[in-house]
């Protein structure tokens, strides 16, 4: 090796690079606290929809946004937030787009040590509550939002004597089947009528399956959510009358027994619950998708999608919910943006929220999502979807679903800890499928399960 | 010129002629090819397809997608198909559309009369076709540039400080008989037996509680402490001779000198595999900066990747794209230092 | 010299080995002086402290730290974030997971899937690291001999270092799905369509070869390393006595690799314990619950809930680390009198 001392002075180039470096690595951290200081949102993935330039006033606010998307979910946001930073030129609102995991995972935690955005769009909306912003102090038109949102403001509340408002439904979910049409025409099979129970569309799926060499009539996405609609058909409960979680019940225990049944005699694939661990979410798409499958137990969200892929390989509707001796009764679900508590700019925020829950702005959003809107006079209205006819019919179906949803399950939807039952339900359910336990030990499972975390949840 | 050709293929174990050991070398290595490099071709090649076909079973080798053609009388090109006549002779016809059981079909060559076909008498004509799309949907979506320069500068700031951090750890633990040395050691291998994906709540305590969060040294800082990194190199350098160090001290060079001038450049094979150790981890790593950095524009590449795994649906062809965006870097990187990496084990023997 | 600097590639190396240097010069020549006087006040011995000093406090801060707050998470209940929060329960979350009617039967235990868990780990762990580090070891030697294109085969082997688990993961999962690609390679030859995750022995043999196949060219670099150290003279005087290649291999090459060895073994088997992010997204820890490692039971009770249990995951990474640490030091034990020996 050459000694560094003589070998830097007779390169200039060396120490003209290393001041250079050092330059830059000062420089960055000047940036750094550019971007803290002074907001611009050039740097957002969403960044296509430019917007105008701030006033230099120092009272601009800027609010972060962590958003997670199903599609284009947090783009469309951004977009239509340009005409609301055109009118309030003074705030700026960034959308960082995350995985869903960062809001499923991660925000708790960052919440619970006072950190994280200003507003974010969630899932758990109980079980966030503590975190929220009451936004009726701040809202233009409170009774605007009672009017329109009514049934989902509970679900982000904390108790029954709870008034606040919280936060805007992006995504109404209801979850129900979407059936293989060819299928059926191909093995002249009648579909069942609205009213049909299960046994029925087993028995029909079964028939058309075996007429058309499918490997299997059903399947269903691995998830505690999909089960419990089909539970509270059967007549499940999932609480005892003070409202404490009572998951296993008869009617949960029947429909838990008849689904393992449908694994064991090849109505539904094991590998959708058995194949995987833990609470882990998959869904059946691939197998729709190629028709494996003639009927997938799904919900409203997955409309958009089928209509992009299966194109014109086959028709494909959603039908109503089979029935139990209780009812046929899907399960909501849904996203919404919320505001945190710790924002230091909790007026502004309410605005963007105001702003995009105008009837006008909702409407588009919901449009170029696919969604389904909350919001009872859109509802009303209807909304031109931009999707095939087919898809139409079939997001029309999803939302005829709602009214049939039985009490049980806006309960559960509105319950702080409702993915806590839906864990166990998957998890132990699942190894059920697998043939690690019995039915009844899967249930007592669940019901241990579901007991010891809502203790632990408890404890102070 | 044949002569030398041969000469080289068959230079082996001295002898030149093709020992059976030298079958299964290249018998192993071929097997290795498509067995370790298949995979990764096939993540490419998937890279291209759209999100259809990427759920198509069987899956394509190939990015296939419908072949189209233009019809007169229609404005949109419309899909072609196989289809069987009755004959049992084949066409190829365009689909105009179909309801049910029955698809509409016409001649391109003769637009004006249109056929009824069954559908399972046709089957869709594919032909190669790359969704280039992928790739420029996420140029447009994404700040690519400010993702990738967010990963180069934690990667590349993490492994340099690791090295030298950790070499001096590892210098101290292996070249020097101090007390509580072994303590000191057990410590750090103790250490090395949490997973960091365990104490990720507790690690977010300690960087939040620094004010470290939404910058890119909460990244780097809990990244240079590795264990691993100490216990490798000091593995390596308990191997350097006493001789070279006392013989050094000898001729009064300081504690420092002898570190930076005499146990760091024979400690280069060690540091070489650190370096790519550290660089991969940083490169690829998730759980940590997805928890720390929550602004866009502090993002790394895997960061920006995993957007697009949503609650009820991924966009896997968007997914695959960017995982072949992040493999380029890392691959090019490699392939310009792997032979430096090798030859430099090779010419820094250590006895 | 003047044309080699005319094109940028070559100025851009100038600078940057440039820049390289000073920086070199830089670090040898700053903390000369301190160090020295260090030296005087220090002695010969306790200058060791020194060098240990930043990785001391960085260490200290980030994972000694969050180990602490970790060690008393597991003495603590509820869902709160802060230490401070937690109420203190003892012993309770141990007494939890060592509730069991019968240790040899899970299905008895009050934490069934902690125990699985446990079997499933040791299970792996054994099988596991005899085959990765055989397989690395093959794949060394094979690398060391004089072949054609050595260095595209290196870079071949070691490549899929260079994917991130999750990656390798998703990449596999496309491979053995119902619909994948190695069914349909299968049924166009002919035969049956296998449900490799779907049958726990198939799925845990694939957890471990996917592993293996990611993570194999890095030990073999290493041992690449400790091959090409080995001086060329050493096996010129065996071939002189003509002994066999086998026991070259065993008197000569294992003996002299043993260091680098050591480490693989090592590393290997702590990377095995600590498996988490691969067969998370290959096999979610099913069916059922029969690839379910430790790592990922502590992931899903302490995180990926929706009630977050700390106490119970920090008593079960507790237990964990316990047993690594007698593994590792029983480990570096018998290898270092094997050395002496």
């Amino acid at each position: 090796m050459t000694h560094p001392r003589t070998s830097v002075a007779r390169t200039p180039v060396g120490l003209i690079a290393f001041l250079f470096i050092i330059a830059t690595a000062l420089g960055c951290s000047k940036n750094d606290e550019k971007t803290a200081s002074q907001p611009s949102n050039s740097t957002s993935p969403a960044a296509a929809a430019s917007t105008p330039s701030s006033s230099p006033s120092g009272s601009a606010a800027e609010l972060r946004m962590q958003c997670y998307g199903d599609g284009n979910e947090c783009e469309v946001t951004r977009e239509l937030l340009a005409g609301f930073e055109k009118k309030h030129p003074n705030i700026r609102v960034v959308v960082d787009v995350v995985p869903y995991k960062a809001i499923l995972e991660n925000l708790p935690i960052q919440l619970a040590a006072g950190e994280g955005p200003d507003m974010a769009r969630v899932t758990d909306l109980g079980g966030l509550n503590k975190y929220y912003l009451d936004l009726r102090p701040h809202l233009k038109d409170p009774a605007y939002w009672e009017k329109n949102f009514g049934k989902t403001l509970d679900w982000y509340r904390a108790g029954r004597d709870d008034r606040g408002i919280y936060g805007l439904m992006t995504q109404l979910t209801v979850t129900g089947p979407i059936v293989n049409k060819t299928l059926f025409d191909q093995a002249g099979v009648a579909m069942p009528a609205r009213g049909a129970t299960w046994d029925d569309w087993v028995a029909a799926t079964h028939k058309v399956a075996k007429a058309t060499e499918v490997p299997f009539p059903m399947a269903m996405d691995r998830s505690g959510h999909r089960f419990a609609g089909l539970a509270i058909s059967m007549g499940a409960k999932y609480f005892d009358a003070d409202g404490n979680p009572a998951v296993v019940d008869d009617g949960f225990r029947n429909m838990a027994k008849k689904f393992i049944d449908w694994h064991k005699d090849g109505t539904m694939p094991k590998e959708i619950w058995g194949g995987s661990g833990g609470g882990q979410y998959r869904d059946g798409m691939k197998e729709f998708q190629n028709a494996h499958i003639v009927m997938l137990i799904t919900g409203s969200w997955q409309i958009e999608r089928l209509d992009k892929n299966v194109g014109d390989a086959f028709d494909w509707v959603a039908v109503p919910n089979p029935c139990g001796p209780a009812g046929c009764s899907g399960i909501p679900g849904g996203a919404g943006l919320v505001v945190f508590k710790h924002t230091k700019h909790p007026k502004e925020a309410a605005l963007v929220l105001d702003y995009l829950a105008r009837e006008e702005v909702h409407a588009e959003y919901m449009v170029r999502t696919a969604n389904i809107p909350a919001h009872a006079a859109i509802t009303e209205k209807g909304l031109d979807y931009k999707l095939s006819l087919a898809a139409k019919t079939s997001l029309n179906t999803f939302m005829g679903e709602v009214s049939g949803i039985l009490p049980p399950a806006y309960v559960l939807q509105g319950y702080p800890y409702n993915r806590a039952i839906y864990n166990a339900t998957v998890s132990r359910l699942g190894q059920s499928v697998a043939g690690e336990l019995s039915v009844d030990n899967a249930l007592k499972r669940i019901t241990a399960d579901i007991n010891e975390a809502v203790k632990e949840a408890q404890r102070k | 010129m044949a002569n030398r050709v041969v000469q080289f293929l068959t230079r082996t174990r001295g002898h030149g002629r093709f020992h059976l050991t030298d079958w299964l070398t290249y018998g192993y290595l071929t097997i290795g090819v498509f067995l370790m490099f298949g995979p990764v071709m096939w993540l490419a090649l998937s890279s291209f397809k759209t999100e259809a076909a990427l759920l198509q079973f069987p899956p394509p080798l190939l990015p296939y997608g419908p072949a189209e053609a233009e019809v007169e009388g229609y404005d949109r090109p419309l899909p072609l198909y196989r289809v069987e006549k009755e004959d049992g002779s084949e066409t190829i016809m365009a689909q105009v559309r179909r309801i049910g059981l029955i698809a509409q079909m016409v001649d391109p060559d003769d637009p004006g009369t249109i056929v009824k076909v069954n559908v399972k008498k046709r089957k869709r004509v594919e032909e190669f076709q790359l969704a280039t799309e992928n790739y420029s949907d996420l140029w447009r979506q994404f700040d690519f540039p400010q993702y990738l320069w967010n990963s180069v500068f934690i990667t590349i700031v993490a492994t340099i400080l690791t090295l030298i951090f950790n070499a001096m750890a590892a210098f101290a633990l292996s070249k020097y008989q101090f007390r509580g040395r072994t303590a000191v050691f057990l410590f750090i291998i103790g250490a090395l037996m949490i997973p960091p994906t365990i104490v990720l709540v507790p690690t977010y305590l300690v960087v939040s509680g620094m004010g470290l969060l939404n910058s890119p040294w909460g990244v780097i800082w809990p990244a240079i402490a590795t264990p691993t990194g100490v216990f490798m190199l000091r593995q390596y350098m308990l191997t350097i001779p006493d001789d070279l160090i006392d013989a050094a001290r000898m001729d009064n060079a300081s504690e420092w000198r002898i570190f930076w001038r005499i146990v760091m450049p024979l400690s280069a094979p060690a540091l070489a595999v650190l370096a790519i150790f550290s660089v991969m981890w940083r490169w690829n790593e998730f759980l940590w900066p997805l928890i720390v950095l929550n602004r866009s524009e502090e993002f790394t590449l895997p960061l920006a990747l995993n957007a697009f795994q949503g609650e009820l649906k991924t966009q896997w062809n968007y997914l695959l794209a960017m995982t072949v965006l992040t493999l380029l870097p890392v691959t090019f990187v490699f392939a310009f230092l792997q032979r430096y990496i090798t030859s430099g084990i090779a010419s820094a023997g250590v006895k | 010299m003047n044309d080699k600097f005319a094109s940028w590639p070559h100025r851009v190396l100038a600078v940057v080995t440039g820049a390289l240097r000073a920086i070199t010069h830089l670090m040898l020549n700053i903390p000369e002086r301190p160090m020295r006087w260090a030296q005087r006040v220090l002695g010969g011995q306790r200058i060791a402290w020194l060098f240990l000093t930043p990785n001391l406090i960085i260490f200290s801060l980030f994972t000694f730290l969050p180990i602490l707050i970790n060690f008393y998470y597991a003495v603590t209940g509820g869902v709160q974030l802060w230490p401070s929060e937690r109420p203190f329960i003892g012993t309770e979350n141990f007494q939890k997971l060592f509730a069991c009617d019968n240790y040899f039967d899970y299905s008895t235990c009050d934490q069934d899937l902690f125990w699985r868990a446990i079997y499933n780990s040791m299970k792996f762990v054994s099988i596991q690291v005899v085959l990765m580090v055989l397989f690395s070891l093959i794949t060394a030697l094979v690398l060391n001999r004089k072949i054609v294109g050595r260095g595209f085969f290196r870079s071949v082997y070691f490549f899929p270092v260079l994917l991130s688990p999750v990656v390798v993961a998703l990449v596999w999962r496309w491979i053995l799905l119902r619909d994948g690609v190695l069914n349909a390679i299968i049924e166009s030859m002919g035969g049956e369509k296998v449900l490799w995750l779907l049958d726990p022995s198939w799925s845990f043999f694939w957890v471990i070869f996917v592993t293996v196949w990611a993570q194999m060219g890095f030990y073999t670099l290493i041992l690449l390393a400790g091959l090409q150290a080995i001086p060329r003279d050493v096996y010129e005087a065996a071939q002189m006595d003509r002994a066999s290649p086998w026991r070259t291999f065993r008197k000569i090459t294992l003996p002299l690799l043993m260091p680098n060895m050591i480490v693989v073994l090592a590393l290997a088997l702590i990377r095995a314990v600590q498996t988490f992010d691969e067969v998370f997204v290959l096999t979610g820890g099913g069916p059922g619950s029969a690839t379910t490692f430790l790592v990922q039971y502590i992931y899903n009770t302490g995180f990926a809930q929706q009630i977050q249990r700390f106490g119970l995951a920090a008593a079960a990474s507790l237990v964990l680390a316990v047993v690594l640490f007698i593994l590792t030091m029983a480990q570096l034990r018998a290898s270092r009198s094997k050395i002496d020996g």
